[in-house]
């Protein structure tokens, strides 16, 4: 009461503007909106269409500098074999590190939904939100530590009687390798360890809405808990695995740090956009490069949005 | 045909989970977090030159050489400065952002939502490169703002997710009820809406703080030849000098981002969408 008595005999300039903007929804919409979507529109956007003008450049072979005029020449070398081998192994990783994610996250995120208490979920929840968040690159380095040739699982693996096991996959001709640090195995192990977070949040949200009710009425229906889970449970997790697989894939796609670490040093496409603005000077080709993954996305998100993904993120 | 009397035939709230599934959940806990526990061990081992197991001997040295190391302490500084001026530049953009979207309906606010999110929807290197692309063509030469440019965009929805949750929990009626008691909408958002967000805000900061502390794929692309704290790891991890120094900054990287994660945690732990769904 107090505060509005002096205001009703002369309305401060404050208040004026305040009444202004309160009959003015519209401008005030347009006023919060403005500074976020300038930045974003600028400096984001901006930003992935001088990625895309540049895609169209080409470099000049003869005195390395990029020539600025309109061509498909950048695009129509990035089909080369050598390139489209690696645009394949990006995404076999991608699908394969998915899949992996997938089954490792089901049990822990099912676990998390249905069976902890209180206390238990809190303390789940924390330890699969602290690696989702922080400290990417101390936990890709514990794995060179873990993985490295004179580390722990050789080590291990001595001492238990499994060196047979582990000589038996390094010598694998694809995967394997000198030592598991670089074999394709290694980039795979960390890729799905780093992921895995990202697939058990969505999981876990998508099992916490299916209703007990409906579990229930499957079993007083008569069906056996594997039979529930079957036909009640696993369909009703689907767009959770859909909406987790969009991060386990697209930042497997993108990823250069992973495989530049741990692995064979045979190129991803993210080593290769870097690999070619870096050392090769060749912007044109990085951004055709980095064109690939928005695309390959572009596809899958679709794909994911039928699967009801996007209801579950 | 009533179904068996078996308390095990439906999973239900305090129902007990068998051990295959008991154990595969910890397991994945385990799998989690064990790798990080021989970052700190390996921060003590006599052994600079490789990682062998178990560690020759154990020592308080790495620490002392740390302390001494200004290459380590300019990138920790560097990183941290970044840190926090695109943590503040993403706490106004994004409660800006969320406080348009929260309960308005308006043509093409699916498109302003789907802006929000591309930064961190599109693979990091995707943004890396954009920028770069942008600042070749600019002719824009690399500083601490090229930097600060690339995290403040990824962080803005960090921020927009916690603040958006808070908002639509919060009750209209509060504000109305301020607006009726005669304030005007200045004084509702200093002393209604502002008290109202503020612990999201806070998570939401910090959260910020510890994505762009910790990130490397876009800041490769925009730092030039500058070293923030993951670039000077990254060096670290490709050529290794002294490997027990590495691990000694890697132990101080994860406890100076998993405090404001926690923090967050508990700042907005009844807002059970606050963490995940937003990186």
């Amino acid at each position: 009461m107090s505060a509005a008595a002096p205001a009703i005999g002369m309305p401060s300039a404050w208040r004026r503007v305040s009444t202004a903007l309160y009959l003015r929804p519209g401008l005030v919409l347009f006023l919060l909106l403005t500074p976020p979507m300038l930045w974003l529109g600028i400096v984001y956007l901006g930003s992935l269409f001088a990625l895309l003008a540049q895609s169209f450049f080409y470099i000049d072979g003869f005195t390395g500098q990029v020539v600025r005029e309109v061509t498909l020449a950048t695009y129509a070398e990035l089909f080369t074999a050598a390139n489209i081998g690696i645009i394949w192994r990006t995404a076999g990783m991608a699908a394969s590190v998915t899949i992996a994610c997938a089954i490792i996250a089901f049990p822990i995120a099912y676990y998390m939904a249905r069976y902890a208490t209180m206390r238990t979920k809190a303390l789940f929840y924390l330890a699969v939100m602290l690696p989702l968040w922080s400290s990417y690159l101390v936990r890709v380095y514990a794995w060179k530590l873990i993985l490295a040739k004179e580390g722990i699982i050789t080590w291990l693996a001595e001492h238990l009687g499994f060196a047979w096991l582990l000589d038996g996959l390094l010598s694998i001709d694809v995967i394997g390798g000198p030592s598991l640090s670089a074999s394709y195995i290694g980039t795979f192990l960390v890729f799905v360890y780093i992921w895995i977070p990202y697939m058990i949040l969505p999981i876990e949200a998508a099992l916490e809405r299916v209703p007990r009710s409906l579990v229930e009425a499957s079993a007083d229906l008569g069906a056996k808990p594997r039979a529930t889970f079957r036909k009640v449970i696993l369909p009703l997790a689907i767009p959770g695995v859909a909406a987790g697989s969009i991060f386990t894939f697209s930042l497997t796609l993108g990823d250069y740090i992973i495989p530049g670490i741990i692995g064979n040093s045979r190129p991803f496409i993210g080593m290769a956009v870097l690999q070619h603005q870096g050392t090769a000077g060749n912007i044109p080709m990085a951004a055709a490069f980095a064109v690939v993954p928005i695309v390959i996305m572009g596809i899958y998100l679709t794909v994911a949005k039928r699967l009801g993904a996007f209801d579950a993120l | 045909m009533r179904s068996r009397p078996n308390a095990k035939a439906s999973p239900r709230a305090g129902g007990t989970a068998g051990w295959p599934l008991t154990l595969g959940a910890v397991a994945g806990l385990l799998f989690l977090h064990v790798p990080l526990a021989f970052i700190l061990l390996y921060a003590f081992s006599t052994e600079e030159k490789s990682f062998v197991f178990p560690p020759p001997g154990l020592t308080l040295k790495w620490f002392a050489v740390v302390w001494e190391r200004d290459d380590i302490w300019r990138a920790m500084w560097l990183s941290v400065r970044v840190a926090s001026i695109s943590t503040l530049m993403a706490l106004i953009l994004g409660t800006l952002a969320a406080m348009a979207l929260y309960r308005s309906r308006f043509f093409g606010k699916e498109v302003v939502s789907l802006l929000i999110l591309l930064p961190i929807a599109l693979p990091g290197i995707v943004t890396g490169i954009s920028l770069r692309s942008a600042f070749n063509l600019l002719d824009m030469p690399f500083s601490y703002w090229t930097i600060v440019l690339g995290h403040a965009t990824f962080c803005i929805v960090v921020v927009y997710n916690n603040v958006v949750a808070r908002l639509r929990r919060s009750s209209p009626a509060l504000i109305e009820a301020s607006m009726d008691l005669g304030a005007n909408s200045f004084q509702t958002f200093r002393h209604v809406v502002l008290p109202n967000v503020a612990t999201a805000l806070l998570a939401g900061g910090m959260l910020a703080f510890a994505l762009s502390f910790d990130e490397i794929i876009v800041t490769t692309f925009t730092a030039g030849q500058q070293t923030t704290l993951p670039i000077w790891m990254l060096t670290e991890l490709v050529r290794p000098r002294q490997r027990p120094v590495t691990n000694v900054v890697a132990v101080f990287v994860v406890a100076i981002t998993f405090l404001p994660i926690l923090g967050a945690y508990y700042l907005t732990r009844d807002t059970h969408e606050s963490g995940g769904s937003g990186k």
